[in-house]
């Protein structure tokens, strides 16, 4: 297929997205992520029932933590697709991209630089 | 178990905002089981706060530490040799917890993390409900193992009240009338007579409006 999509993303790979959890989601910002988002199979369609019903409820969780301490809700979304959807892989890792880009860097990060400077 | 709730994280902020170096502690037992304040979400908050006051430039130390419980000396003692590094202790732990750590460590502010709620049970998962006040005097075995102190809005021992409608309280409709429930039950055990017993005026003293209390066993008591 050899489809293009942005190589700033660093795909993190987990047996299931029920695996996800709202604190991984905030290491990553803490880390200096600039977003995180999570892709998981189809809804209806979790090989274990709702994992990826719980992923996003937690994504939801990481969004209002994020909201409420000025990092933006909006760097972690959920996507969903099967796993022949290659090209809707590579156009959801496009949409992502150009959110971020539009959000501009991680606060966090930006912080963390100033004080290490 | 204790039911407790997440306190909103500005609330948090707002008391913590002024040390520099606090400890978050949470507690493995009943607020644990109600994803208040077990370890998983010390780690979130020490992780969200640490965010936060970052972005603010603020300089902030947060430790973490989740103890098996803290409402006894055994493990609150784990502190003992580190506690004094901190600026404050913010607990995850039932009031009770708070309380002992307060009581325990009397040169450390000790903030609380969550919001105690009752004594419940988790009806399904992020669904919890109250079943017992500790009124100090179980009167479980005369009202078919459902409490009318704890899952009537007026605390009747006669019931039901003439605001029982289709088995619903009308407080809300979504609350089960305890009296309905009661004598439900009481029909499955074909033990409705039982229900024509009157109950006596019941001794409120043993309740929460006799005071604080305590339970003192001397025959453990060491």
């Amino acid at each position: 297929m050899r489809l293009r999509y942005p190589d700033t993303i660093r795909i993190i790979r987990v047996p299931c997205t029920g695996k996800v959890d709202v604190i991984h989601i905030l290491r990553a910002f803490e880390k200096g992520a600039d977003g995180v988002y999570v892709v998981g199979c189809l809804e209806g369609d979790c090989r274990f029932e709702n994992g990826n019903l719980r992923a996003r409820r937690r994504v939801e969780q990481a969004r209002t933590i994020l909201d409420s301490i000025g990092v933006g809700g909006d760097r972690v979304k959920m996507f969903n697709l099967s796993s022949g959807e290659g090209p809707r892989f590579a156009e959801y890792a496009v949409e992502m991209t150009e959110k971020i880009e539009e959000m501009g860097p991680n606060p966090i990060k930006i912080a963390m630089r100033k004080k290490a400077a | 178990m204790i039911v407790a709730s997440k306190k909103p994280i500005e609330e948090i902020i707002e008391m913590v905002k002024d040390f520099q170096k606090i400890l978050i502690a949470g507690c493995n037992e009943c607020v644990t089981v109600c994803e208040a304040g077990g370890k998983k979400e010390v780690g979130i908050l020490a992780s969200a706060l640490r965010m936060y006051f970052m972005n603010q430039g603020k300089k902030m130390d947060i430790d973490e530490v989740t103890l098996e419980r803290q409402c006894d000396h055994e493990y609150l003692e784990e502190l003992r040799n580190t506690v004094d590094q901190y600026d404050a202790v913010l607990s995850l732990a039932c009031g009770v917890g708070v309380q002992f750590m307060a009581e325990k460590y009397f040169q450390t502010p000790v903030y609380p993390g969550v919001n105690t709620c009752f004594m419940g049970v988790t009806e399904e998962r992020g669904v919890w409900t109250e079943r017992c006040q500790g009124c100090g005097e179980c009167i479980l075995g005369r009202t078919a193992g459902i409490c009318p102190i704890s899952r009537c809005a007026k605390r009747l021992l006669n019931g039901p009240c003439g605001g029982s409608t289709k088995g619903k309280c009308e407080i809300n409709k979504d609350l089960d009338c305890a009296w309905q429930l009661i004598i439900d039950r009481l029909k499955e055990l074909d033990r409705l007579d039982e229900y024509e017993q009157i109950i006596p005026i019941k001794d409120w003293s043993t309740e929460r409006a006799g005071g604080p209390r305590s339970v003192i066993r001397e025959d453990v008591r060491q």
